[in-house]
Protein backbone atom coordinates (compact mmCIF):
# COMPACT_ATOMS: atom_id res chain seq x y z
CA UNK A 1 0.00 0.00 0.00
CA UNK A 2 0.98 3.65 -0.16
CA UNK A 3 2.96 3.36 3.04
CA UNK A 4 5.43 1.09 1.33
CA UNK A 5 7.08 2.89 -1.56
CA UNK A 6 9.62 0.20 -2.40
CA UNK A 7 9.78 -0.90 -6.01
CA UNK A 8 11.65 -3.55 -7.85
CA UNK A 9 14.90 -2.03 -9.20
CA UNK A 10 14.00 -3.12 -12.73
CA UNK A 11 10.65 -1.31 -12.71
CA UNK A 12 10.57 1.58 -15.20
CA UNK A 13 10.36 5.06 -13.71
CA UNK A 14 6.80 6.21 -13.21
CA UNK A 15 6.12 8.70 -16.02
CA UNK A 16 3.44 10.94 -14.56
CA UNK A 17 3.42 13.26 -17.59
CA UNK A 18 2.52 10.32 -19.81
CA UNK A 19 -0.23 9.33 -17.35
CA UNK A 20 -1.60 12.87 -17.41
CA UNK A 21 -2.02 12.73 -21.18
CA UNK A 22 -4.62 10.00 -20.62
CA UNK A 23 -6.79 12.42 -18.61
CA UNK A 24 -8.05 15.23 -20.89
CA UNK A 25 -9.96 16.90 -18.04
CA UNK A 26 -6.64 17.78 -16.41
CA UNK A 27 -6.13 20.38 -19.16
CA UNK A 28 -9.09 22.38 -17.85
CA UNK A 29 -8.43 25.97 -16.82
CA UNK A 30 -10.14 26.95 -13.57
CA UNK A 31 -10.49 30.64 -12.73
CA UNK A 32 -7.61 31.44 -15.05
CA UNK A 33 -5.30 28.80 -13.58
CA UNK A 34 -4.49 25.27 -14.72
CA UNK A 35 -6.62 22.81 -12.77
CA UNK A 36 -4.82 21.19 -9.84
CA UNK A 37 -7.11 18.29 -9.02
CA UNK A 38 -6.53 17.13 -5.45
CA UNK A 39 -9.93 15.55 -4.81
CA UNK A 40 -9.54 12.01 -6.11
CA UNK A 41 -10.65 10.57 -2.76
CA UNK A 42 -14.07 12.10 -3.47
CA UNK A 43 -14.07 11.01 -7.12
CA UNK A 44 -11.15 10.25 -9.39
CA UNK A 45 -11.02 11.45 -12.99
CA UNK A 46 -11.36 9.00 -15.87
CA UNK A 47 -8.71 8.24 -18.46
CA UNK A 48 -9.44 8.18 -22.20
CA UNK A 49 -9.27 4.39 -22.05
CA UNK A 50 -12.39 4.36 -19.84
CA UNK A 51 -14.18 7.10 -21.78
CA UNK A 52 -13.54 5.24 -25.05
CA UNK A 53 -14.63 1.88 -23.69
CA UNK A 54 -17.94 3.40 -22.58
CA UNK A 55 -18.37 5.25 -25.88
CA UNK A 56 -17.51 2.14 -27.85
CA UNK A 57 -20.05 0.09 -25.93
CA UNK A 58 -22.77 2.73 -26.32
CA UNK A 59 -21.96 3.21 -30.02
CA UNK A 60 -21.65 -0.40 -31.12
CA UNK A 61 -22.88 -2.90 -28.53
CA UNK A 62 -25.76 -1.59 -26.46
CA UNK A 63 -28.90 -3.63 -25.85
CA UNK A 64 -30.41 -5.12 -22.73
CA UNK A 65 -28.50 -7.99 -21.11
CA UNK A 66 -29.65 -11.59 -20.54
CA UNK A 67 -32.82 -10.90 -22.51
CA UNK A 68 -32.51 -11.59 -26.19
CA UNK A 69 -31.09 -13.81 -28.86
CA UNK A 70 -30.32 -10.92 -31.16
CA UNK A 71 -26.76 -9.90 -31.88
CA UNK A 72 -26.61 -6.73 -29.79
CA UNK A 73 -28.13 -8.33 -26.73
CA UNK A 74 -25.53 -11.06 -27.00
CA UNK A 75 -22.77 -8.46 -27.38
CA UNK A 76 -24.03 -6.50 -24.37
CA UNK A 77 -24.32 -9.66 -22.27
CA UNK A 78 -20.82 -10.72 -23.26
CA UNK A 79 -19.45 -7.30 -22.34
CA UNK A 80 -21.33 -7.27 -19.04
CA UNK A 81 -20.40 -10.78 -17.95
CA UNK A 82 -16.87 -10.35 -19.30
CA UNK A 83 -16.52 -7.35 -17.01
CA UNK A 84 -17.64 -9.47 -14.07
CA UNK A 85 -14.79 -11.85 -14.77
CA UNK A 86 -12.47 -8.81 -14.98
CA UNK A 87 -13.60 -7.71 -11.52
CA UNK A 88 -13.17 -11.24 -10.17
CA UNK A 89 -9.55 -11.28 -11.32
CA UNK A 90 -8.93 -7.75 -10.00
CA UNK A 91 -9.76 -8.74 -6.42
CA UNK A 92 -8.94 -12.45 -6.84
CA UNK A 93 -12.37 -13.74 -5.90
CA UNK A 94 -12.93 -17.46 -6.33
CA UNK A 95 -15.87 -17.19 -8.69
CA UNK A 96 -17.94 -14.65 -10.64
CA UNK A 97 -20.89 -15.88 -8.56
CA UNK A 98 -19.35 -13.82 -5.77
CA UNK A 99 -19.29 -10.53 -7.72
CA UNK A 100 -22.48 -8.49 -7.40
CA UNK A 101 -22.75 -5.20 -9.27
CA UNK A 102 -24.29 -2.37 -7.25
CA UNK A 103 -24.61 1.41 -7.62
CA UNK A 104 -21.57 1.86 -5.43
CA UNK A 105 -20.08 1.07 -2.05
CA UNK A 106 -23.08 2.58 -0.28
CA UNK A 107 -25.54 0.29 -2.02
CA UNK A 108 -23.27 -2.73 -1.50
CA UNK A 109 -23.19 -2.11 2.27
CA UNK A 110 -26.95 -1.54 2.36
CA UNK A 111 -27.44 -4.82 0.50
CA UNK A 112 -25.55 -6.72 3.19
CA UNK A 113 -27.34 -4.77 5.94
CA UNK A 114 -30.79 -5.59 4.60
CA UNK A 115 -30.33 -9.03 3.03
CA UNK A 116 -27.95 -10.48 5.62
CA UNK A 117 -28.00 -8.55 8.91
CA UNK A 118 -31.67 -7.66 9.04
CA UNK A 119 -32.68 -11.29 8.50
CA UNK A 120 -30.28 -12.79 11.01
CA UNK A 121 -29.58 -10.45 13.88
CA UNK A 122 -31.55 -10.49 17.11
CA UNK A 123 -31.89 -8.04 19.97
CA UNK A 124 -28.82 -9.29 21.83
CA UNK A 125 -26.54 -9.28 18.81
CA UNK A 126 -23.91 -6.66 18.14
CA UNK A 127 -22.38 -5.04 15.08
CA UNK A 128 -18.90 -3.60 15.63
CA UNK A 129 -17.59 -0.67 13.59
CA UNK A 130 -14.83 1.89 14.21
CA UNK A 131 -14.88 5.60 15.02
CA UNK A 132 -13.41 6.54 11.65
CA UNK A 133 -16.11 5.11 9.40
CA UNK A 134 -17.75 6.94 6.52
CA UNK A 135 -21.48 7.54 7.05
CA UNK A 136 -22.10 4.76 4.51
CA UNK A 137 -20.63 2.28 6.98
CA UNK A 138 -22.53 3.70 9.97
CA UNK A 139 -26.07 4.54 8.94
CA UNK A 140 -27.02 1.22 7.25
CA UNK A 141 -26.12 -0.56 10.51
CA UNK A 142 -28.05 1.94 12.60
CA UNK A 143 -31.06 1.15 10.42
CA UNK A 144 -30.56 -2.57 11.09
CA UNK A 145 -30.35 -1.81 14.82
CA UNK A 146 -33.69 -0.02 14.61
CA UNK A 147 -35.18 -2.92 12.66
CA UNK A 148 -33.88 -5.79 14.80
CA UNK A 149 -33.03 -4.25 18.17
CA UNK A 150 -29.35 -5.28 17.83
CA UNK A 151 -26.63 -2.95 19.14
CA UNK A 152 -23.98 -0.92 17.37
CA UNK A 153 -20.57 -0.88 19.06
CA UNK A 154 -17.82 1.54 18.06
CA UNK A 155 -14.10 0.86 18.47
CA UNK A 156 -12.23 4.10 19.28
CA UNK A 157 -9.36 5.81 17.47
CA UNK A 158 -6.42 7.74 18.92
CA UNK A 159 -5.35 11.34 18.27
CA UNK A 160 -3.30 10.26 15.26
CA UNK A 161 -6.44 8.79 13.74
CA UNK A 162 -5.35 5.17 14.22
CA UNK A 163 -7.65 2.42 15.36
CA UNK A 164 -7.17 1.42 19.01
CA UNK A 165 -6.77 -2.23 18.17
CA UNK A 166 -6.75 -3.47 21.77
CA UNK A 167 -10.00 -1.61 22.43
CA UNK A 168 -11.49 -3.29 19.35
CA UNK A 169 -10.44 -6.67 20.73
CA UNK A 170 -12.17 -5.87 24.02
CA UNK A 171 -15.39 -4.98 22.23
CA UNK A 172 -15.27 -8.17 20.21
CA UNK A 173 -17.27 -10.82 22.03
CA UNK A 174 -19.67 -13.73 21.67
CA UNK A 175 -22.49 -11.33 20.78
CA UNK A 176 -20.54 -9.73 17.93
CA UNK A 177 -22.04 -11.02 14.70
CA UNK A 178 -20.44 -8.63 12.25
CA UNK A 179 -17.40 -6.38 12.18
CA UNK A 180 -17.74 -3.68 9.50
CA UNK A 181 -14.65 -1.53 8.98
CA UNK A 182 -13.02 0.70 6.41
CA UNK A 183 -9.87 -0.58 4.74
CA UNK A 184 -8.68 3.04 4.39
CA UNK A 185 -10.28 6.06 6.09
CA UNK A 186 -11.57 8.63 3.60
CA UNK A 187 -11.29 11.54 6.03
CA UNK A 188 -7.92 10.72 7.62
CA UNK A 189 -6.12 8.43 5.19
CA UNK A 190 -5.47 5.85 7.91
CA UNK A 191 -4.84 2.34 6.60
CA UNK A 192 -6.49 -0.11 8.96
CA UNK A 193 -4.90 -3.44 9.90
CA UNK A 194 -7.68 -5.38 8.21
CA UNK A 195 -5.79 -8.70 8.23
CA UNK A 196 -5.54 -8.60 12.02
CA UNK A 197 -9.14 -7.39 12.37
CA UNK A 198 -10.40 -10.24 10.20
CA UNK A 199 -8.37 -12.82 12.11
CA UNK A 200 -9.64 -11.53 15.46
CA UNK A 201 -13.24 -11.30 14.27
CA UNK A 202 -13.21 -14.81 12.83
CA UNK A 203 -11.69 -16.13 16.04
CA UNK A 204 -14.64 -14.56 17.87
CA UNK A 205 -17.08 -16.12 15.43
CA UNK A 206 -18.06 -12.86 13.69
CA UNK A 207 -18.20 -12.11 9.98
CA UNK A 208 -16.32 -9.16 8.49
CA UNK A 209 -17.37 -6.57 5.93
CA UNK A 210 -14.62 -4.34 4.57
CA UNK A 211 -15.48 -0.94 3.07
CA UNK A 212 -12.75 -0.83 0.47
CA UNK A 213 -13.85 2.32 -1.40
CA UNK A 214 -10.62 4.17 -0.53
CA UNK A 215 -8.36 1.11 -0.69
CA UNK A 216 -8.76 -0.39 -4.15
CA UNK A 217 -7.31 2.66 -5.96
CA UNK A 218 -4.12 2.43 -3.88
CA UNK A 219 -3.43 -1.19 -3.13
CA UNK A 220 -3.73 -4.64 -4.58
CA UNK A 221 -6.65 -6.25 -2.81
CA UNK A 222 -6.89 -10.04 -2.69
CA UNK A 223 -10.17 -10.88 -0.99
CA UNK A 224 -9.25 -14.54 -0.55
CA UNK A 225 -5.86 -13.81 0.97
CA UNK A 226 -7.54 -11.30 3.28
CA UNK A 227 -10.27 -13.76 4.17
CA UNK A 228 -12.93 -11.04 3.98
CA UNK A 229 -16.51 -12.26 4.10
CA UNK A 230 -17.79 -9.17 2.29
CA UNK A 231 -15.73 -6.54 0.48
CA UNK A 232 -17.26 -3.43 -1.11
CA UNK A 233 -15.95 -0.71 -3.40
CA UNK A 234 -16.95 1.92 -5.97
CA UNK A 235 -15.94 2.39 -9.60
CA UNK A 236 -15.56 6.15 -9.56
CA UNK A 237 -12.76 6.20 -7.01
CA UNK A 238 -10.87 3.74 -9.19
CA UNK A 239 -10.83 5.98 -12.32
CA UNK A 240 -14.10 4.40 -13.49
CA UNK A 241 -17.64 5.72 -13.91
CA UNK A 242 -20.01 6.85 -11.15
CA UNK A 243 -23.07 4.77 -10.38
CA UNK A 244 -21.27 1.45 -10.42
CA UNK A 245 -19.77 -0.49 -7.56
CA UNK A 246 -19.12 -4.01 -6.39
CA UNK A 247 -20.15 -6.24 -3.55
CA UNK A 248 -17.92 -9.25 -3.13
CA UNK A 249 -19.40 -11.87 -0.82
CA UNK A 250 -18.39 -15.43 -0.12
CA UNK A 251 -20.56 -17.79 -2.16
CA UNK A 252 -21.79 -19.68 0.88
CA UNK A 253 -23.03 -16.45 2.52
CA UNK A 254 -24.61 -14.96 -0.60
CA UNK A 255 -26.30 -18.28 -1.43
CA UNK A 256 -27.98 -18.33 1.96
CA UNK A 257 -29.17 -14.73 1.73
CA UNK A 258 -32.61 -13.89 0.35
CA UNK A 259 -32.83 -11.36 -2.50
CA UNK A 260 -33.15 -7.76 -1.36
CA UNK A 261 -34.89 -6.30 -4.40
CA UNK A 262 -37.37 -8.06 -6.61
CA UNK A 263 -37.88 -7.63 -10.33
CA UNK A 264 -36.61 -8.76 -13.68
CA UNK A 265 -33.35 -10.68 -14.07
CA UNK A 266 -33.30 -11.88 -10.46
CA UNK A 267 -35.87 -14.64 -11.10
CA UNK A 268 -35.92 -18.02 -12.83
CA UNK A 269 -39.69 -18.41 -13.05
CA UNK A 270 -42.58 -16.22 -11.98
CA UNK A 271 -46.19 -17.18 -11.49
CA UNK A 272 -48.76 -15.57 -9.21
CA UNK A 273 -48.50 -18.57 -6.91
CA UNK A 274 -44.76 -19.05 -6.72
CA UNK A 275 -41.62 -17.34 -7.92
CA UNK A 276 -38.21 -18.97 -7.95
CA UNK A 277 -35.10 -16.86 -7.68
CA UNK A 278 -32.17 -16.77 -10.02
CA UNK A 279 -28.72 -18.13 -9.27
CA UNK A 280 -25.86 -16.03 -7.98
CA UNK A 281 -24.88 -13.40 -8.83
CA UNK A 282 -28.06 -12.37 -10.67
CA UNK A 283 -30.24 -13.05 -7.62
CA UNK A 284 -29.03 -9.69 -6.29
CA UNK A 285 -29.25 -7.74 -9.56
CA UNK A 286 -32.92 -6.95 -10.10
CA UNK A 287 -33.75 -4.81 -13.11
CA UNK A 288 -31.65 -3.64 -16.02
CA UNK A 289 -28.18 -2.96 -14.64
CA UNK A 290 -25.76 -0.12 -15.34
CA UNK A 291 -24.19 -1.92 -18.30
CA UNK A 292 -22.03 0.92 -19.59
CA UNK A 293 -20.88 1.59 -16.02
CA UNK A 294 -19.78 -2.02 -15.72
CA UNK A 295 -17.95 -1.79 -19.05
CA UNK A 296 -16.23 1.40 -17.85
CA UNK A 297 -15.29 -0.21 -14.55
CA UNK A 298 -13.61 -3.12 -16.33
CA UNK A 299 -11.70 -0.65 -18.52
CA UNK A 300 -10.63 1.26 -15.41
CA UNK A 301 -9.25 -1.96 -13.91
CA UNK A 302 -7.35 -2.64 -17.14
CA UNK A 303 -5.98 0.89 -16.97
CA UNK A 304 -4.89 0.70 -13.34
CA UNK A 305 -3.16 -2.62 -13.96
CA UNK A 306 -1.46 -1.24 -17.07
CA UNK A 307 0.18 1.41 -14.86
CA UNK A 308 0.72 -1.11 -12.08
CA UNK A 309 -1.06 -0.54 -8.80
CA UNK A 310 2.18 -0.85 -6.85
CA UNK A 311 3.74 1.83 -9.08
CA UNK A 312 0.72 4.11 -8.53
CA UNK A 313 0.93 3.53 -4.78
CA UNK A 314 4.65 4.30 -4.71
CA UNK A 315 4.09 7.48 -6.73
CA UNK A 316 1.32 8.61 -4.37
CA UNK A 317 3.44 7.78 -1.31
CA UNK A 318 6.17 10.11 -2.61
CA UNK A 319 3.61 12.90 -3.08
CA UNK A 320 2.17 12.29 0.38
CA UNK A 321 5.61 12.46 1.96
CA UNK A 322 6.45 15.67 0.11
CA UNK A 323 3.10 17.33 0.86
CA UNK A 324 3.22 16.33 4.53
CA UNK A 325 6.67 17.89 4.89
CA UNK A 326 5.69 21.04 2.97
CA UNK A 327 2.48 21.61 4.92
CA UNK A 328 4.30 21.12 8.22
CA UNK A 329 6.37 24.19 7.34
CA UNK A 330 3.35 26.48 6.94
CA UNK A 331 2.50 28.29 10.19
CA UNK A 332 -0.99 27.54 11.50
CA UNK A 333 -1.53 24.36 9.51
CA UNK A 334 -2.62 21.38 11.56
CA UNK A 335 -2.78 17.95 9.99
CA UNK A 336 -5.82 15.92 11.03
CA UNK A 337 -4.87 12.28 10.68
CA UNK A 338 -1.21 11.43 11.17
CA UNK A 339 -1.33 7.64 11.27
CA UNK A 340 1.90 5.72 10.75
CA UNK A 341 0.27 3.88 7.85
CA UNK A 342 -1.55 6.26 5.54
CA UNK A 343 -2.89 6.45 2.01
CA UNK A 344 -2.37 9.64 0.04
CA UNK A 345 -4.93 11.76 1.89
CA UNK A 346 -4.06 14.97 3.76
CA UNK A 347 -6.78 16.43 5.95
CA UNK A 348 -5.87 19.72 7.56
CA UNK A 349 -7.03 22.97 9.08
CA UNK A 350 -5.47 26.43 8.97
CA UNK A 351 -5.64 28.53 12.10
CA UNK A 352 -7.99 31.48 11.72
CA UNK A 353 -9.30 30.36 8.32
CA UNK A 354 -12.44 28.26 8.13
CA UNK A 355 -12.06 25.27 5.75
CA UNK A 356 -14.89 26.61 3.63
CA UNK A 357 -13.03 29.88 3.06
CA UNK A 358 -9.88 27.89 2.40
CA UNK A 359 -11.74 25.90 -0.27
CA UNK A 360 -12.87 29.08 -2.03
CA UNK A 361 -9.40 30.67 -1.91
CA UNK A 362 -7.77 27.51 -3.26
CA UNK A 363 -10.41 27.20 -5.98
CA UNK A 364 -9.73 30.78 -7.06
CA UNK A 365 -6.22 29.54 -7.85
CA UNK A 366 -7.42 26.43 -9.64
CA UNK A 367 -6.69 24.08 -6.74
CA UNK A 368 -9.57 21.64 -6.11
CA UNK A 369 -9.70 20.21 -2.59
CA UNK A 370 -12.60 18.84 -0.63
CA UNK A 371 -13.81 20.90 2.31
CA UNK A 372 -16.40 19.83 4.84
CA UNK A 373 -17.02 16.86 7.07
CA UNK A 374 -16.20 14.25 4.39
CA UNK A 375 -19.31 12.22 5.29
CA UNK A 376 -17.55 11.36 8.54
CA UNK A 377 -19.12 13.71 11.07
CA UNK A 378 -18.12 11.56 14.08
CA UNK A 379 -14.47 11.94 13.00
CA UNK A 380 -14.84 15.73 12.92
CA UNK A 381 -16.46 15.66 16.37
CA UNK A 382 -13.61 13.51 17.71
CA UNK A 383 -11.01 16.01 16.54
CA UNK A 384 -13.12 18.97 17.67
CA UNK A 385 -13.33 20.62 14.26
CA UNK A 386 -16.48 21.43 12.26
CA UNK A 387 -14.75 20.53 9.03
CA UNK A 388 -11.37 20.12 7.40
CA UNK A 389 -9.82 20.77 4.03
CA UNK A 390 -8.64 17.57 2.38
CA UNK A 391 -6.14 17.16 -0.40
CA UNK A 392 -5.98 13.67 -1.88
CA UNK A 393 -3.61 12.36 -4.53
CA UNK A 394 -4.10 10.04 -7.46
CA UNK A 395 -2.06 8.48 -10.22
CA UNK A 396 -1.93 11.75 -12.20
CA UNK A 397 -0.81 14.23 -9.53
CA UNK A 398 2.61 15.81 -9.63
CA UNK A 399 5.16 17.37 -7.32
CA UNK A 400 4.42 20.66 -9.10
CA UNK A 401 0.83 20.35 -7.92
CA UNK A 402 1.99 19.93 -4.33
CA UNK A 403 3.89 23.20 -4.82
CA UNK A 404 0.71 24.80 -6.23
CA UNK A 405 -1.19 23.71 -3.13
CA UNK A 406 1.45 25.19 -0.86
CA UNK A 407 1.45 28.45 -2.80
CA UNK A 408 -2.36 28.63 -2.70
CA UNK A 409 -2.29 28.11 1.06
CA UNK A 410 0.16 30.99 1.29
CA UNK A 411 -2.38 33.11 -0.54
CA UNK A 412 -5.03 32.16 2.03
CA UNK A 413 -2.69 33.31 4.80
CA UNK A 414 -2.18 36.56 2.92
CA UNK A 415 -5.93 37.20 2.49
CA UNK A 416 -6.76 36.45 6.12
CA UNK A 417 -3.64 38.04 7.57
CA UNK B 1 -13.29 36.25 -9.83
CA UNK B 2 -11.32 38.35 -7.43
CA UNK B 3 -10.76 37.14 -3.90
CA UNK B 4 -10.37 40.73 -2.68
CA UNK B 5 -13.93 41.31 -3.85
CA UNK B 6 -15.20 38.51 -1.62
CA UNK B 7 -12.95 39.00 1.37
CA UNK B 8 -13.19 42.77 1.72
CA UNK B 9 -11.71 44.45 4.77
CA UNK B 10 -15.15 44.93 6.32
CA UNK B 11 -15.83 41.19 6.00
CA UNK B 12 -12.46 40.20 7.44
CA UNK B 13 -12.89 42.67 10.31
CA UNK B 14 -16.36 41.37 11.23
CA UNK B 15 -15.09 37.79 10.96
CA UNK B 16 -12.25 38.51 13.36
CA UNK B 17 -14.31 40.62 15.74
CA UNK B 18 -17.96 39.70 15.31
CA UNK B 19 -20.33 42.31 16.77
CA UNK B 20 -23.24 41.35 19.03
CA UNK B 21 -21.74 37.92 19.54
CA UNK B 22 -23.29 35.93 22.40
CA UNK B 23 -26.70 35.00 23.74
CA UNK B 24 -29.71 36.78 25.14
CA UNK B 25 -31.16 35.07 28.18
CA UNK B 26 -34.93 34.47 27.93
CA UNK B 27 -35.20 35.90 24.40
CA UNK B 28 -38.52 36.70 22.77
CA UNK B 29 -37.38 34.74 19.76
CA UNK B 30 -34.52 32.42 18.90
CA UNK B 31 -33.74 30.14 16.01
CA UNK B 32 -30.92 27.81 15.01
CA UNK B 33 -29.58 27.78 11.47
CA UNK B 34 -27.55 25.00 9.95
CA UNK B 35 -25.74 24.61 6.67
CA UNK B 36 -25.05 20.86 6.45
CA UNK B 37 -22.87 21.34 3.38
CA UNK B 38 -20.08 23.06 5.30
CA UNK B 39 -21.12 22.56 8.92
CA UNK B 40 -21.96 26.21 9.59
CA UNK B 41 -24.16 26.52 12.66
CA UNK B 42 -25.52 29.66 14.19
CA UNK B 43 -28.18 30.71 16.66
CA UNK B 44 -29.93 34.08 16.57
CA UNK B 45 -31.56 35.59 19.69
CA UNK B 46 -33.88 38.60 19.63
CA UNK B 47 -35.53 40.75 22.26
CA UNK B 48 -38.56 42.62 21.00
CA UNK B 49 -40.25 45.82 22.05
CA UNK B 50 -43.56 45.45 20.26
CA UNK B 51 -42.72 45.13 16.59
CA UNK B 52 -39.23 46.47 17.07
CA UNK B 53 -36.04 44.44 17.55
CA UNK B 54 -34.65 46.03 20.68
CA UNK B 55 -31.65 43.71 20.99
CA UNK B 56 -30.16 40.95 18.86
CA UNK B 57 -27.24 38.60 19.35
CA UNK B 58 -25.87 35.57 17.60
CA UNK B 59 -23.45 32.79 18.30
CA UNK B 60 -22.15 29.84 16.41
CA UNK B 61 -19.36 28.53 14.24
CA UNK B 62 -18.96 29.26 10.62
CA UNK B 63 -16.85 30.48 7.75
CA UNK B 64 -15.82 34.10 7.40
CA UNK B 65 -18.73 34.90 5.10
CA UNK B 66 -21.36 33.48 7.42
CA UNK B 67 -19.83 35.02 10.55
CA UNK B 68 -19.34 38.45 8.98
CA UNK B 69 -22.78 38.41 7.41
CA UNK B 70 -24.38 37.59 10.76
CA UNK B 71 -22.37 40.29 12.50
CA UNK B 72 -23.28 42.90 9.88
CA UNK B 73 -26.90 41.81 10.03
CA UNK B 74 -27.16 42.31 13.78
CA UNK B 75 -25.81 45.85 13.44
CA UNK B 76 -28.17 46.61 10.59
CA UNK B 77 -31.42 45.34 12.12
CA UNK B 78 -31.05 46.48 15.72
CA UNK B 79 -33.75 49.04 16.43
CA UNK B 80 -35.74 48.25 13.27
CA UNK B 81 -39.26 46.85 13.19
CA UNK B 82 -40.29 43.60 11.51
CA UNK B 83 -41.51 45.26 8.32
CA UNK B 84 -38.28 47.20 7.87
CA UNK B 85 -36.25 44.01 8.50
CA UNK B 86 -38.27 42.11 5.89
CA UNK B 87 -37.62 44.85 3.39
CA UNK B 88 -33.91 44.87 4.24
CA UNK B 89 -33.72 41.08 3.79
CA UNK B 90 -35.24 41.48 0.31
CA UNK B 91 -32.59 44.02 -0.60
CA UNK B 92 -29.76 41.88 0.79
CA UNK B 93 -31.11 38.89 -1.11
CA UNK B 94 -31.07 40.90 -4.32
CA UNK B 95 -27.53 42.03 -3.54
CA UNK B 96 -26.38 38.44 -3.00
CA UNK B 97 -28.04 36.83 -5.99
CA UNK B 98 -28.57 39.30 -8.85
CA UNK B 99 -25.45 39.93 -10.88
CA UNK B 100 -26.96 42.92 -12.68
CA UNK B 101 -28.51 44.57 -9.62
CA UNK B 102 -27.77 48.32 -9.51
CA UNK B 103 -25.76 49.49 -6.50
CA UNK B 104 -28.00 49.82 -3.44
CA UNK B 105 -26.51 52.84 -1.72
CA UNK B 106 -28.79 52.64 1.31
CA UNK B 107 -27.42 49.28 2.41
CA UNK B 108 -24.39 50.81 4.08
CA UNK B 109 -21.86 48.29 5.33
CA UNK B 110 -24.03 45.38 4.16
CA UNK B 111 -22.97 46.31 0.62
CA UNK B 112 -19.60 44.74 1.45
CA UNK B 113 -21.33 41.39 0.81
CA UNK B 114 -21.86 42.17 -2.89
CA UNK B 115 -18.76 40.14 -3.84
CA UNK B 116 -20.52 36.97 -2.72
CA UNK B 117 -22.65 36.87 -5.89
CA UNK B 118 -19.54 36.02 -7.91
CA UNK B 119 -19.24 32.86 -5.78
CA UNK B 120 -22.63 31.13 -6.10
CA UNK B 121 -21.79 28.26 -3.73
CA UNK B 122 -21.16 30.82 -1.00
CA UNK B 123 -24.52 32.62 -1.21
CA UNK B 124 -26.00 30.27 1.37
CA UNK B 125 -23.20 31.16 3.79
CA UNK B 126 -24.22 34.81 3.63
CA UNK B 127 -27.98 34.24 3.72
CA UNK B 128 -28.09 31.64 6.50
CA UNK B 129 -28.23 34.29 9.26
CA UNK B 130 -31.07 36.15 7.56
CA UNK B 131 -33.17 33.01 7.20
CA UNK B 132 -32.43 32.21 10.83
CA UNK B 133 -33.45 35.70 11.97
CA UNK B 134 -36.61 35.36 9.90
CA UNK B 135 -37.42 32.10 11.68
CA UNK B 136 -36.75 33.67 15.08
CA UNK B 137 -39.14 36.53 14.28
CA UNK B 138 -41.83 34.40 12.63
CA UNK B 139 -41.96 31.38 14.86
CA UNK B 140 -40.31 32.41 18.08
CA UNK B 141 -38.36 29.16 18.19
CA UNK B 142 -37.28 27.16 15.20
CA UNK B 143 -34.52 25.28 13.43
CA UNK B 144 -33.82 25.91 9.79
CA UNK B 145 -31.46 24.39 7.29
CA UNK B 146 -30.06 25.60 4.00
CA UNK B 147 -30.50 22.18 2.41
Amino acid sequence: MAANPSRAPSAPAYDVERVRRDFPILNTMVNGHPLVYLDSAASAQRPLQVLRAVENYETHSHANVHRGVHALSQAATAAYEGARERVRRFINAGSTREIIFTRGTTEAINLVAQAWARNRLKADDEILITALEHHANIVPWQMVCEQTGCKLKVAPINRRGELEFDALLKLLGPRTRLVAVAHVSNALGTILPVERIIAAAHAAGALVLIDGAQAVPHARVDVRALGADFYTFSGHKLYGPTGIGVLYGRDELLSAMPPWQGGGDMILTVSFEKTTYNELPWKFEAGTPNISGVVGLAAAMDYVESLGIEAIAAHEARLLELATAELARIPGIELIGTAAHKAAVLSFTMKGVHPHDLGTILDAQGVAVRTGHHCAMPVMTFFGVPATARASFGCYNTQGEVAALVSALGKAREVFG
Amino acid sequence: MDLKDLYRDVILDHNRRPRNFGRIEAPDGRADGHNPLCGDQLSVFVRLAGERVEDIRFEGKGCAISTASASLMTEAVKGKDRAAIRELFERVHTLLTQADAPPDIGLGKLAALSGVREFPVRVKCASLCWHTLNAALEHGNATISTE
